[in-house]
């Protein structure tokens, strides 16, 4: 099921819409900020709040099958495909690892998304998809177990999709349930196999939940690798903390920003308390993280 | 600052006995960019008098081209003079599952991933012959690039260590050359069978650059550290290692090496 695009400006609208009705309230409660401060520009949340970058999507409706079927989709379901064949040669890997990788050759292959086709007039990219890859779905037990039967299976896997993507106009995107992978070694190695790693950690069922800290987002965001390709250094961006928000239309990522402590109780202890469950963030975030009690000034 | 210490290690000097250098590495962006950064800066070195073999396991050829071509150097007119050999992993790797029925008399080098065997012998085999194919090769260097990757495609440790030390034996007592070989690793790694390969490398390597990233965290004007560690106490018992430590950022086309606490934006 997958959710509606925006195909409009009408969401820039919007966007635009919000930020302006920000502004006036802001102006009416204005803050003084130390001297320090006062002429670094205004931090924005979220990068895209003013340009729109990318496509955008309606979580809350989902895409008509109309546009569905006005393109190529090609879908592999483990279960329905047909048994391994044979004759093919021993790939001592998962069988259904096996079958994926044939699948998408085939694809690339007889759709020229491996340039055997120099007629083809527009070149498009294959974008892949695979979703919760190492799961049980795949008959792997790699997220069952911490001594799995074939551990190597899914970072075979892993470097055959990377050949089979580096020699054809394809991209893929893999979701995998890292949290029921016991195995850390293994996430270690698929992570220098991929060329972007990025984690979700919801706040569900966490002590974060409740963290008056994170009272606005729903999840952060780690960004754990980011690609180097073609080129000897990658844009690095300022801020390593990120986190995510599930509106009732949007899924966004903003900077993870925190607000200022007007509380009535501010205390040493209360400070302390947040301090160290913000100890993950880096130095670049708020003076609240740093928590030491001697530095108190 | 790169370019000297590979001077130090260079194989054209006859005097000097056959160097082992390994490069274990961490937190693999910036770190294994400042790696491929310093060894072109080895290949342009000895563009003019110096031979290479390179195994590519994670990069295909166009993608180590371009990178390359930035830093001067071309790799295709280098392999058009004869001056490298190259194996690009990926594509042998698809070439042994998705291509026609291999040879009997050309096994693919990376046979160990179909299972029919659990060495890797045939990789060692393609070194082997590629070297004595090259009589006109005067202290050739063999460059892996990365050996960790080996492991996850199901090659067990101790078949990844003998391959190292075969290859040892060829390029370095045989052919008088260098090997170079790269790892990633981590502090905190759990990946036992990794570190078991890292640890043993280290002890038997002569140089050992280990590139990582600060441990004050993230920095816009320096990306990382390179710790140069000359292991002298395998010549002589008595001595003790040198060890050196650098800072260095890395910028589009450029690497730039300095003392620690020296950097541009500091000073």
């Amino acid at each position: 099921e997958l959710p509606a695009p925006l195909l409009d400006d009408s969401h820039g609208k919007e966007l635009g819409d919000e930020a302006a009705a920000v502004k006036p309230e802001d102006f009416q409660d204005s803050m003084k900020i130390a001297w320090r401060y006062q002429n670094l520009p205004k931090m924005e949340v979220s990068p895209t709040t003013h340009t729109k970058f990318g496509h955008y999507y309606d979580i809350s409706k989902k895409m008509s099958p109309e546009l569905c079927q006005s393109v190529k989709l090609h879908s592999f379901y483990l279960h329905e495909e047909l048994p391994f064949e044979p004759k093919m040669k021993t790939w001592n890997m998962n069988s259904g690892y096996a079958r994926l990788l044939q699948s998408i050759q085939r694809i690339i292959s007889q759709e020229g998304f491996d340039g055997s086709d120099p007629q083809k007039k527009q070149r498009n990219v294959l974008r892949i998809g695979i979703q919760s890859l190492g799961s049980i779905l795949w008959g792997d037990d790699v997220c069952c177990s911490d001594t799995p039967e074939d551990p190597q299976s899914l970072t075979k896997f892993l470097y055959v999709l990377r050949g089979l993507l580096r020699k054809s106009l394809s991209a893929c995107i893999i979701t995998m349930p890292a949290h029921l992978i016991q195995n850390k070694a293994i996430m270690e190695r698929v992570t220098n196999l991929s060329d972007m790693v990025v984690g979700l950690e919801s706040f569900i069922g966490s002590e974060r939940e409740t963290n008056p800290l994170y009272k606005d987002y729903h999840g952060l965001v780690h960004v754990h690798q980011i690609p180097r390709l073609n080129s000897l250094i990658c844009d690095v961006s300022d801020t390593k903390d990120l986190a995510f928000r599930l509106k009732r239309k949007q899924f966004t990522i903003e900077r993870l920003h925190l607000p200022p402590d007007l509380s009535d109780t501010v205390s040493r202890a209360s400070k302390q308390d947040l301090a160290g469950s913000a100890k993950l963030l880096s130095s670049g975030c708020g003076a609240m993280a740093i928590g030491k009690k001697h530095l108190d000034f | 600052m790169a370019a000297s210490w590979c001077t130090t290690s260079s194989p054209s000097t006859s005097e000097l006995a056959a160097r082992f250098a390994l490069w274990p590495c961490s937190s693999p962006s910036a770190t294994t960019t400042s790696w491929r950064r310093s060894w072109q800066a080895l290949v342009s070195q000895h563009r003019r008098r110096g031979h290479f073999l390179q195994i590519w396991g994670t990069e295909s050829l166009c993608v180590q081209e371009e990178m390359a071509e930035a830093k001067g150097v071309s790799l295709a007119a280098a392999k058009e003079r004869g001056q490298l050999v190259f194996l690009e992993g990926l594509k042998s790797c698809l070439d042994l599952l998705f291509g026609e029925e291999e040879q009997p008399g050309q096994p693919s080098p990376l046979q160990f991933l179909s299972g029919s065997t659990c060495d890797l012998r045939a990789l060692f085999d393609f070194v082997r012959v590629s070297l004595s194919a090259a009589d006109s090769w005067k202290g050739p260097v063999l460059l892996v690039d990365d050996l960790s990757v080996l492991l996850s495609l199901g090659a067990a440790p101790v078949a990844v260590l003998d391959f190292i030390h075969y290859c040892r034996v060829c390029v370095c007592c045989q052919l008088k050359g260098n090997v170079v070989v790269l790892v990633h690793s981590n502090e905190d790694s759990e990946d036992e069978e990794n570190e078991l390969v890292v640890n043993s490398l280290c002890h038997h390597s002569d140089l050992i650059l280990w590139a990582e990233g600060l441990a004050t965290g993230f920095c816009k004007d320096v990306h990382g550290q390179i710790k140069i560690i000359k292991r002298l106490s395998l010549r002589q018992a008595a001595e003790q290692d040198l060890v050196q430590i650098y800072q260095y950022k890395i910028q589009d086309r450029n690497v730039t090496f300095f003392a620690r606490g020296l950097s541009a934006a500091v000073l």
